[in-house]
């Protein structure tokens, strides 16, 4: 199965999938955990993407888990459902048996993320165990596992995000719109420039305003901040990654400011 | 643009983490939110300086105890060319993981504190970088400041390093003179050392001719995968998916397949954006053949009169990477060699190698973690392989445990032993 965000990063792994096995059609699944909570424009690039290839979607539906009680939501104006996606995920590798996952990790993302095997194994309860990983050695990956664990494999690991720009442009992959510079409600919230949405609103404290803006990455719309920007097309985009001083989570995920080491502890949970 | 990936090793005190630092500081890699953040975390440490292993040293464990436990990918680019180093920590129980750092390395950057001179671990690094095979080697003499400049000292100790690098097998070894602290020859070049002229770390990084390191003579394509598309219009397709791992394969060629011997003519060489003319390694394409043969995933395509040896018994060095049970004669793995899945039995431990004064033991009976010998191993069924020398693709393997499907050996082949 190939974990599809509708972000950049899965875009370009799926676009790799269908080229390893064209003239053939891709021979799993792609899925999507969807909190409920994503930008419209990303779930109607993901419906229209995956229509055209002819590839069988599964959702994975963190509303779902919350309707059947296996989760409990967050509240208050700081909720996001980001950390609920884990339970939703492994429960779908669970049902459907899957014993490979693709996903577009990079190891230049996040420092926990560094360190990761392009083949990592899990465990039975999904855990990645940072100090007991499998050495990897020239291209001999190993993916044998027992019944029950599963292997996430993450092609792009060693690309950078200049990387994944350059491919996009190469290859003409079509990206969401959010990507791209647009006129948007936004409030200022740690540093960040948060949309108003129905899953996000402002508190008392913020202004409200309406700017040019665009978002480096793309995850929930209660986490992934946007930033001013003029830039509307690719070819802008990679100038723009080519001069900025600020990393991409650092400009824009408000999931990875917790703590130090807040991506090792939701990956060891099972996280992407 | 090309890639070039580095391998580094080597301990704080050599300076290491300052050449990488200035590296990435002088090509403008290190993002402002970054650099903060491992301000903030030095400040906490007490630390009276910027700790740029803090970049990279990702898991908690490591920044605890303030060690690098794994080996670090750091990205740099230049308008030249673009750069994976992978830098492994260099104490000899992180043995293992210079040995993951260096298998798919083109440059191995060594560093020598000008004032200690080559000492055992240079030796170590070196050594464990030309039996993995990495092309090209660096060896940065730093400090250089604090020993006066001296152009007799650097001599001297590049003198020492080629009388010792006789007994090594490199195919291309190149001494540069940094002050990594003060950015001597790493970036920008020295005005400190006028008497020397060669180029400074990145200029030699930039300029080292790598197209040359694949082997571009004999044929080797594993079959990773077969394509049967199922679709109208490619009813009758049966491609064969993998990456060229030797030689140059053109439309027309005739070759031969593994096990089945059987021959055939290439048909066509494509991908996904087109038909090619020729493909050369390390290239991902799918191969149709003239004749409908059975070919498999594991199987071989190579040419009649340019064969990889064929055999069940095989000859190789073995780096041990297992904190569980040690290596022993009788053993049996499964065993992963290009594509290919068998099963292995060691049939005998002929020597364990020390590492630093390269002595072998034969009477050594057990390869542990991190340790290194040399393995006659029988498998159940015949693989096709080269010399790990001549193609570092078909020349290597790993063995797998069957209980815990952990991967515990790293073997680079020295030959057939039928």
């Amino acid at each position: 199965m190939l974990l599809f965000s509708g972000g950049k990063d899965s875009a370009v792994v799926l676009r790799l999938a269908v080229k390893a096995f064209w003239p053939a059609r891709l021979p799993f699944p792609v899925m999507h955990v969807d909190t409920g909570h994503n930008f419209p424009e990303v779930i109607e690039f993901r419906d229209r993407t995956i229509d055209e290839l002819e590839a069988q979607l599964i959702v994975a539906s963190v509303q779902e888990a919350i309707d059947q009680g296996r989760v409990a939501e967050d509240t208050g104006p700081r909720a996001s459902r980001n950390r609920l996606q884990t339970e939703s995920l492994l429960n779908a590798i669970e049902k459907h048996r899957f014993d490979m996952v693709f996903g577009g990790a990079r190891r230049d993302e996040e420092k926990a993320r560094a360190k990761e095997r392009i083949f990592s194994f899990r465990d039975e309860f999904g855990q990645w165990d940072p100090k007991n990983q499998r050495p990897e050695v020239w291209d001999l990956y190993n993916a044998r596992i027992r019944v029950g664990e599963h292997i996430r494999a993450f092609p792009i690991s060693n690309w950078t995000e200049m990387d994944v720009w350059q491919y996009v442009y190469q290859e003409q992959i079509e990206v969401p719109s959010v990507y791209f510079s647009h006129r948007r409600k936004v409030f200022e919230r740690d540093g960040m420039l948060m949309a108003v949405s129905p899953y996000l609103r402002p508190m008392d404290s913020e202004v409200v305003l309406e700017a040019s803006v665009r978002f480096r990455t793309v995850g929930d719309m209660t986490c992934t901040g946007a930033f001013e920007s003029k830039a509307a097309t690719v070819g802008e985009i990679i100038q723009e990654v080519a001069a900025s001083r600020i990393t991409e989570r650092g400009a824009s995920r408000a999931d990875d400011r917790t703590a130090e080491a807040a991506m090792e502890d939701r990956k060891q949970e099972g996280y992407f | 643009m090309e890639l070039v990936r580095i391998a580094t090793t080597g301990s704080v005190d050599d300076g290491k983490s300052t050449l990488i630092g200035r590296l990435l500081h002088d090509t403008k890699q290190i993002f402002q939110d970054q650099m903060q953040a491992i301000e903030e975390a030095s400040r906490r440490r007490g630390t009276d300086y910027v700790d740029l292993a803090l970049l990279t040293d990702g898991l908690r464990a490591e920044r605890e105890q303030g060690i690098t436990i794994d080996v670090a990918y750091r990205y740099f680019a230049t308008p030249k060319r673009k750069f994976i180093l992978a830098d492994t920590p260099g104490h000899i129980q992180y043995t293992r993981n210079m040995v993951t750092g260096s298998s798919t390395a083109n440059v191995a950057l060594i560093l020598v504190d000008a004032r200690n001179g080559i000492m055992e671990q240079t030796r170590r690094h070196s050594f464990l970088a030309s039996a993995l095979g990495v092309p090209h080697l660096v060896l940065c003499i730093n400090k250089m400041d604090l020993v006066g400049w001296s152009q007799d000292r650097y001599t001297e100790l590049v003198d020492e390093f080629r009388v010792f690098a006789r007994r090594l097998d490199i195919h291309d070894l190149r001494f540069v003179p940094v002050s990594a602290l003060r950015g001597d020859n790493v970036v920008a070049r020295s005005e400190e050392m006028d008497w020397y002229h060669g180029p400074t770390v990145l200029e030699m990084l930039e300029e080292i001719h790598i197209g040359s390191d694949e082997n571009l003579i004999d044929v080797r394509f594993p079959v990773q995968y077969v394509i049967r598309p199922h679709r109208h219009e490619y009813r009758d397709f049966r491609g064969y998916a993998g990456k060229v791992a030797g030689g140059l394969m053109r439309p027309g060629d005739e070759v031969t397949v593994l096990p089945s011997g059987f021959s055939s003519r290439i048909e066509t060489i494509s991908t996904h954006d087109g038909e090619l003319e020729e493909a050369a390694p390390p290239s991902s394409v799918i191969i149709t053949l003239e004749d409908d043969i059975d070919l498999s995933r594991g199987d071989m395509i190579c040419r009649p009169h340019n064969q990889p040896h064929s055999s069940q018994d095989i000859d190789a060095m073995i780096c041990w990477m297992s904190e569980g049970p040690p290596l022993r004669t009788g053993s049996k793995y499964s065993i992963k060699h290009t594509t290919r899945w068998g099963r292995a039995l060691v049939n005998d431990l002929q020597y364990r190698l020390d590492v630093n004064t390269l002595h072998r033991d034969s009477q050594a009976t057990e390869l542990h973690l991190n340790e290194i010998g040399r393995v006659r191993i029988r498998t159940t069924t015949p693989f096709f392989f080269d010399e790990y020398r001549r193609n570092r693709e078909t020349g290597s393997f790993i063995l797998v445990d069957e209980t815990t499907n952990n991967t515990v050996g790293a073997g680079m082949i020295t030959g057939d032993a039928a």
